[in-house]
């Protein structure tokens, strides 16, 4: 396959981008996007130009690494499908094909396609987490979780980190991201005793980091690659709501 | 050929207390120093990666009190590569009531190791599994459960009782999550600060303690040096020495290497496991290899026609002429024998032309069998994300069409070597998890990574590290000191080196080119005479590279072609020394197969009398060979016996 590729090219921070296109021949079908641009990037340094610079790491859909909005898309045009497990299969010869950076008021972008989502740790920082300090723990088995809870709190958990939802959302927002947290540790048993001020404390501090509020637009959920469904947000916001009236004791 | 390599004193202390195993670890603890809780917050500690060994050391010591100054290259601390760990956790709770125990676990890990682990580490290991996975439910590890609410477990390659604790095919994934949320939570406590997008590439040594590290930001480039107490690494194995792998695109032994050149001894480096179950090679392009979790052999069948050079569709073959090749061979494990045994069987089968797909690299791993017995529901519900991940990359439905996999390096048994308390060869300089070589031996059964990962985090590293601090009081030091002064120059110097080659090939074709010679010599099987010519490739390719690789850019900037010829350039030498000890190890045992030394029907021959020690390699100068030191194994709870899987 030949294609052409059009990528957002920005030097640093502070710098202007622009879109660039480039060409890229003898792609075959079963490589992976990444790959794709592996390619180019042999391209760009033979000739002594600047490879772009993206973001990837497992290759195989599980670090949340890699983040491209490909032809608009967050994560490209194959639902459930992280950029990295995306294959040239799915496009076709002579495409053009248009790779941009996550773009979010809450992620700067620091080279080409690399954006910096540290706002996203912080709010894990400000409350997603059981605090349970090492050694302290019951046996296992103490405590019994309905099978049901268990894998309600696994679905939440899968999410990944990676930002898409973000990406996505016309406002910006990451509720998504935070209503998983609060969902996957909120249901289980040992959640319980955090469960609300957990809620309120990553809630404000994902307003604090510029984030924008949700208005149940489901973008989020449309390119979650691992299919974060949108009830999550409102379980984080029924647990913000059970928070308030306590704050006010 | 020129002398490779010479032989200095043995180790004479691995610093394991005396008396009973059952009892040593109690010992140990006990003998320890303490410090007083206001006194730790004095003390920093460095720790760089931030996996499941460095996240939960992280967030234990932060717990304690000591100021903990962590590192990753990752843009986020949740990205480190135990994130990609599928299958288990294994832990002696016996909650099967299948036999199971903490001898049993010793035993099946020394076991599986071939006798080439040091027998107080691997009971320790055991002893300390059942309060691992109390730890993670604690923390909202969603772990499987049945119906009653109660945790699932299932069993795992190399072993005849279930005591795998599992998250779907995910584990890795959760456990680290659980890590990471401990890990931020001390952030928010003020104990840790994470410092992301930095790469550690130099170790700092003042008085001959190791003192601190010299680290890059990746977004700037700009230089840093951080001192502390004592350092500590966590920075993961090196399979991507073979280019491909199934580690993450960034995983390097830099961190490792660099400490082995400062003088921290590197045990067994030729012992790497190659892993039986991932999806085969499809083209030249391929950039890395993906991970089947071998938790699929407890349900999918391994086969291959039994005519070699078979082309029909899988389908088409009747039960008559496949070759359930590991049940044949290996009646009593069948499909579930270890990952050395079962990697070697699937390359004998397509050397010898039963290969099937691409190339004939690849044998069916099936699950008509059990989606018949169990239904096809049930199966989703255990490997869904698995086969998803499968349909992904080969465009093939593996519900209907049997899997092809084919083995890939997946972990290295062997790194910085270590005593009792994890402390390597320079004082201060801690080494856990996969970066360590301690408890696997020659061969890691499955599910014992992430055993090993937040054993060392949680409850090793945290009781040992205190005394160290408390025996070692040091003056305080700052990036002025001559010893941080001369670090930060090397590495100025080896990135300036870098830039100024301006050669015409680019760094991923020198680390493809180094990857093919070490699998293809330093692989599934090795022997002499491909060993040594593999040292003369490897040193010819490195003067290249040296003269002719290209690094575009500039350093003051975010620049990953620079990061990753920093990475390679350390392959290079770790590849030459992976080669010479696989040489000098004469015999096999585990995942090293040397062919010369083999059982009449084909299995691993070791020869304990002559090779029942750890290989600890000294570095004694860039163009001088490295020095061996033994450290003796004696075994005085099992039995030694050759491994027999049939």
């Amino acid at each position: 396959m030949n294609i052409t590729v059009r990528i957002w090219r920005q030097h640093d921070r502070a710098a202007a981008g622009r879109m660039v296109s480039y060409g890229v021949d003898g792609i075959s079908p079963d490589m992976s996007f990444l790959e794709m641009l592996d390619v180019l990037n042999d391209q760009l340094t033979a000739v002594g130009d600047d490879p772009v610079a993206f973001d990837h790491d497992c290759r195989e859909g599980i670090c949340g690494m890699c983040s491209l909005v490909i032809n608009g898309i967050a994560h490209g045009p194959e639902a459930l499908t992280t950029t990295c497990q995306l294959y040239m299969r799915h496009f076709n010869d002579g495409d053009t094909i248009d790779v941009e950076p996550w773009r979010s008021q809450a992620f700067p972008i620091l080279r080409d396609l690399v954006v910096d989502r540290s706002a996203m740790d912080r709010i894990i920082q400000a409350g997603g987490y059981i605090s349970a300090p090492t050694g302290s723990a019951p046996d296992a088995a103490a405590t019994l979780v309905p099978k049901k809870d268990a894998d309600r709190a696994f679905d939440a958990a899968v999410c990944i980190g990676c930002g898409a939802c973000i990406a996505a959302c016309p406002n910006g927002s990451g509720m998504l991201f935070t209503g998983a947290k609060a969902n996957h540790l909120g249901v289980l048993p040992q959640g319980q005793t955090e469960r609300h001020e957990r809620a309120l404390a990553m809630v404000n501090q994902h307003d604090a980091e510029g984030f924008g509020g949700c208005t149940q637009i489901g973008e989020c959920t449309a390119v979650c690659p691992v299919g974060i469904p949108l009830d999550m947000i409102s379980f984080l916001n029924a647990d913000v709501l059970s928070a308030l009236p306590r704050k006010q004791d | 050929m020129e002398q490779l390599f010479t032989v200095g004193e043995p180790i004479q202390d691995a610093k394991a207390p005396a008396g009973p195993l059952q009892d040593q670890w109690e010992a140990r603890r006990f003998g320890a120093k303490l410090i007083n809780p206001a006194n730790r917050r004095k003390l920093s500690v460095i720790m760089v990666g931030t996996g499941l060994a460095g996240a939960s050391a992280a967030a234990t010591l932060g717990e304690a009190g000591y100021h903990v100054k962590s590192f990753c290259y990752q843009d986020s601390p949740r990205r480190a590569h135990s994130i990609a760990a599928q299958g288990g956790i294994n832990a002696a709770k016996n909650y099967r009531n299948d036999g199971d125990s903490i001898r049993r676990l010793f035993y099946d890990t020394v076991k599986g190791g071939d006798y080439r682990s040091r027998e107080s580490n691997v009971y320790r290991l055991a002893e300390v599994s059942s309060s691992i996975i109390d730890q993670c439910v604690a923390q909202g590890v969603p772990f499987a459960r049945d119906y009653g609410g109660l945790l699932d477990t299932r069993s795992f390659g190399g072993v005849q009782v279930s005591r795998t604790f599992y998250a779907r095919g995910q584990t890795g994934q959760q456990l680290l999550l659980g890590a990471y949320q401990a890990l931020e939570r001390q952030v928010n406590a003020g104990t840790v600060e994470v410092n992301t997008r930095h790469e550690m590439l130099e170790l700092i040594v003042i008085n001959g303690k190791a003192r601190g590290v010299v680290v890059r930001d990746l977004v700037s480039g700009t230089l840093e040096t951080h001192l502390a107490d004592a350092v500590v690494l966590a920075t993961g194995g090196y399979s991507n020495v073979y280019y491909l792998s199934t580690n993450a695109m960034g995983c390097n032994t830099s961190a490792t290497w660099r400490a082995h050149r400062k003088g921290a001894l590197f045990a067994n480096p030729c012992f790497t496991q190659i892993h039986p179950t991932c999806i085969p090679v499809s083209g030249e392009h391929q950039s890395k290899l993906t991970l089947m979790s071998e938790s699929l052999r407890n349900d999918g069948r391994i086969w291959v026609p039994v005519k070699a050079g078979d082309t029909r569709a899988p389908g088409d073959i009747p039960a008559a002429e496949r070759d359930y090749y590991l049940e044949r061979q290996y009646p009593a494990f069948g499909n579930l024998v270890p990952r050395d045994v079962a990697s070697r069987a699937a390359k004998n089968q397509c050397d010898s032309g039963h290969g099937v797909g691409p190339g004939g690299r690849g044998v069916y791993l099936d699950l008509a069998d059990a989606i018949a017995r169990l239904g096809r529901d049930a199966i989703e519900e255990k490997y869904g994300n698995l086969l998803d991940m499968y349909q992904k990359i080969t465009d093939e439905d593996p519900y209907r069409v049997p899997m092809r996999i084919y083995p890939a390096v997946h972990y290295t048994m062997g790194g910085l070597w270590v005593d009792y308390d994890l402390e390597s060869s320079i004082p201060g300089l801690f080494v856990i998890g996969e970066a360590n070589y301690s408890d696997h031996g020659a061969n890691r059964l499955g599910a014992s990574a992430l055993m090993q990962g937040l054993a060392d985090g949680y409850f090793i590293l945290p009781n040992t590290i205190n005394d160290y601090l408390a025996k070692n009081p040091v003056a305080a030091a700052d990036s002025s000191h001559p010893e941080a002064v001369k670090a930060l120059d090397t590495v100025r110097g080896r990135l300036e080196r870098f830039l100024s080659i301006n050669g015409s090939r680019t760094v991923d074709s020198f680390h493809k080119e180094l990857g093919a010679i070490v699998w293809e010599y330093c692989g599934m099987e090795r022997n002499a005479e491909g060993l040594e010519h593999a040292v003369g490739l490897i040193r010819a390719l490195k003067e290249e590279f040296w003269t002719d690789v290209k690094v575009t850019g500039v350093n003051e900037e975010l620049n990953q072609t620079l990061e990753r010829a920093g990475r390679v350039g350390d392959f290079f030498e770790l590849a030459e020394l992976m080669c010479i000890d696989a040489l000098h190890r004469a015999e096999s045992c585990g995942s090293h197969f040397r062919t010369e030394s083999q059982t009449d029907d084909g299995e691993a021959l070791r020869d304990d009398a002559e090779f029942a020690y750890v290989a600890a390699w000294e570095f004694t100068g860039e163009d001088s060979p490295p020095r061996l030191r033994k450290e003796n194994l004696e075994y005085h709870n099992v039995e030694l016996a050759q491994r027999s899987y049939k």
